[in-house]
């Protein structure tokens, strides 16, 4: 850099190559910092809100830095906010979201993995057909599926209740988890499993000793995907639940449609990050596996 | 296998019976898999699809009336608006999202300090559910609370920023809230592809004297292309099953003027009890991602039967 400068002072052609490098800089910075406000803007709106007074937000507007602190807006958003006539809160939806997330991840995962396995190292007569056919699963869109589901829930007795949405995700997710699965097993060497079964090893303990041990990167995709899918679901959950067995998507509609009277914006957005939090949290975690992940084999 | 087991001494029957179980343990791991995906795939299609054929109201029934359901939802102004919508959103969201994730994803590919920083500031609303963006966004265009109030807040007293109270506008609310949501995931998807161009293809333009924007339109774009096509695809399908954004953004109003497919389908389905027309227009959005879907499928398989004579 230094030489760079140096030549400059007389060398006209290299000053200008030197201004046109600090622009480009300058320009490639700015854009991203501009890109970067309007990224991070409406996430620091809402947790400032969540913590400001309501008067302070009726004065001054959402958009404002908070002139006020306090955090009864996020206990009452988890504990004791009314939504058409219950007054608990969120808490209960954030649980029901909960258990219908975690079973249906590790479910779908697991058997994503096991059916990778098969059709990566297993492959028998017909199996890259099958797989074909369990990728449209991949491309379904809900509605098609919403009155089969309905019979069917009504017929297993599972209507309004997570254990119905826990079905729903997991064979919605199968074509996902197998096709993520099958895709980084193909890239494992058919010599490994050649020599294990030479040894004598069977289907599962090759699975358990060579699989397994190579599966993390992609289990990782495996379950951010599902599991920020299933967490942000709304269709099955607002279709499929009503009040106190709502997911808590459904929950956040209801929620902030609500209400003739004043909005109650610091509640609601506390009520907001609440939502947003497990799958938040999760993505600051693990987002970084993701991405290379997803970039890795998940899309190909 | 089996012809083999014939040769077995009868003496050894408990082995060639496991034998036998060991080669179907990897079939009977798949069958509970296949059995769900097959029903879920081609059962409820042809239960939806059949459903759109019959007399259905409130409930399900199964009196056959042809096409008569398909025929009234398209001569339905609302169902003609909110195929409309489908379009112009997934045109401006598309060709929006794409534009700024690759201008992202170059940006940060100039060997930017901080890239992992950066990168998470742009992908962090993927995590998101629409449901979230959609409320939050739905706070700022709203003229008396968010932006429009912030802007007059500063002087500017005469500021208009209304998009959402408008139903020639509201359509674009919702075109640049989706934009917002899923750039980052293109600019993911872009700076992957621009990593995997081989540098001495990149060194090559430059040893030639190619300027950066240069090798940029004539070098490296051109071998991501493939990547656009992913893309797109990905993108259109978060268009066609546009729900949530729409149910919490602006519940498809003012008046009717953002209903989506997707949006419908739920009305007629379980506010209207309309199941028979709900169902017809369930299979006009599986016939609209078929008209994505199958066209790049076969491109795929055509590319990979390419790629496997060349190679």
């Amino acid at each position: 850099m230094a030489e760079i400068a140096a030549d400059a002072r007389h060398d006209p052609e290299a000053a200008a190559a030197t201004r046109r490098y600090f622009w480009g800089r300058f320009l490639v910075y700015a854009v991203l910092t501009l890109f970067a406000v309007i990224y991070l803007a409406p996430l620091l709106v809402v947790v400032f809100n969540s913590l400001r007074e309501q008067s302070d937000i009726a004065r001054n507007g959402l958009i404002s830095l908070p002139r006020s602190f306090r955090l009864d807006a996020w206990a009452q958003a988890w504990g004791t906010y009314c939504v058409s006539g219950t007054c608990e809160g969120m808490k209960r939806n954030f649980f029901n979201s909960l258990w219908m997330t975690i079973p249906a991840t590790l479910i779908s995962t697991l058997l994503g993995a096991m059916n990778g396995y098969v059709l990566s190292k297993w492959r028998f007569k017909g199996s890259e057909i099958l797989f074909n056919l369990m990728l449209l699963g991949v491309f379904m869109p809900g509605q098609i599926s919403l009155m089969p589901w309905a019979f069917l829930l009504g017929k297993l007795g599972l209507t309004n209740s997570t254990y119905g949405l826990v079905l729903i995700h997991v064979v919605q997710g199968i074509s996902f988890t197998t096709l993520f699965c099958r895709n980084f097993y193909v890239s494992i060497p058919d010599d490994l499993i050649k020599a294990a079964r030479i040894d004598g090893a069977g289907f599962w303990r090759i699975f358990r000793k060579i699989i397994l041990p190579l599966s993390p990167p992609i289990l990782i995709v495996t379950v951010i995907w599902q599991f920020t899918g299933i967490w942000n679901e709304y269709l099955f959950g607002v279709v499929f639940t009503s009040g106190q067995q709502q997911p808590i998507t459904a929950a956040l509609v209801a929620l902030t449609a609500g209400g003739t009277t004043a909005r109650a914006y610091d509640v609601m957005s506390a009520a907001v990050l609440i939502g947003a939090l497990p799958p938040l949290l999760i993505y600051l975690f693990g987002g970084k596996y993701f991405v290379r992940g997803l970039t890795q084999g998940a899309i190909k | 296998m089996s012809t083999r087991d014939l040769t077995v001494p009868v003496a050894a029957t408990a082995t060639p019976w496991r034998q036998r179980l060991g080669t179907m343990v990897p079939i009977l791991v798949l069958a509970p898999s296949l059995a769900a995906s097959f029903i879920y795939v081609f059962v409820f299609t042809l239960w939806t699809l059949y459903l759109s054929l019959s007399s259905s109201s409130l409930m399900p029934t199964y009196g056959f009336v042809g096409l008569d359901n398909y025929a009234s939802l398209w001569a339905n102004r609302r169902w003609n608006i909110a195929y409309t919508n489908l379009f112009l959103f997934s045109g401006f969201y598309i060709v929006g999202s794409m534009a700024i994730g690759l201008l992202l994803a170059i940006l940060i590919d100039q060997r930017v300090r901080g890239e992992a920083v950066w990168r998470t500031i742009f992908l962090y609303p993927l995590a998101v559910s629409f449901i979230v963006t959609g409320t939050v966004w739905s706070w700022l265009y709203n003229p008396v609370d968010g932006i429009q109030a912030f802007v007059r807040g500063l002087g500017w007293t005469d500021f208009s920023f209304a998009l959402t109270a408008n139903r020639n506008t509201a359509i674009y609310a919702v075109i640049i809230t989706g934009i917002w949501q899923s750039s980052g995931f293109a600019m993911a998807l872009f700076l992957a592809g621009l990593r995997s161009v081989d540098p001495d293809l990149i060194k090559a333009a430059q040893i030639d004297g190619a300027s950066v924007s240069r090798t940029y339109r004539k070098v490296i774009l051109p071998t991501i292309a493939p990547i656009f096509l992913a893309v797109a695809v990905i993108q259109i399908q978060f268009a066609i099953k546009t729900f949530d954004l729409v149910a919490a953004l602006t519940r498809g109003g003012p008046g009717v003027s953002t209903t989506f497919p997707a949006i419908y389908v739920y009305d007629l389905m379980f506010q209207r009890g309309q199941i028979g027309e709900g169902a017809a227009a369930a299979m006009m959005m599986l016939a609209a991602l078929a008209v994505v879907l199958v066209p790049y499928s076969l491109w795929i398989v055509w590319r990979r039967r390419a790629e496997g004579r060349n190679g």
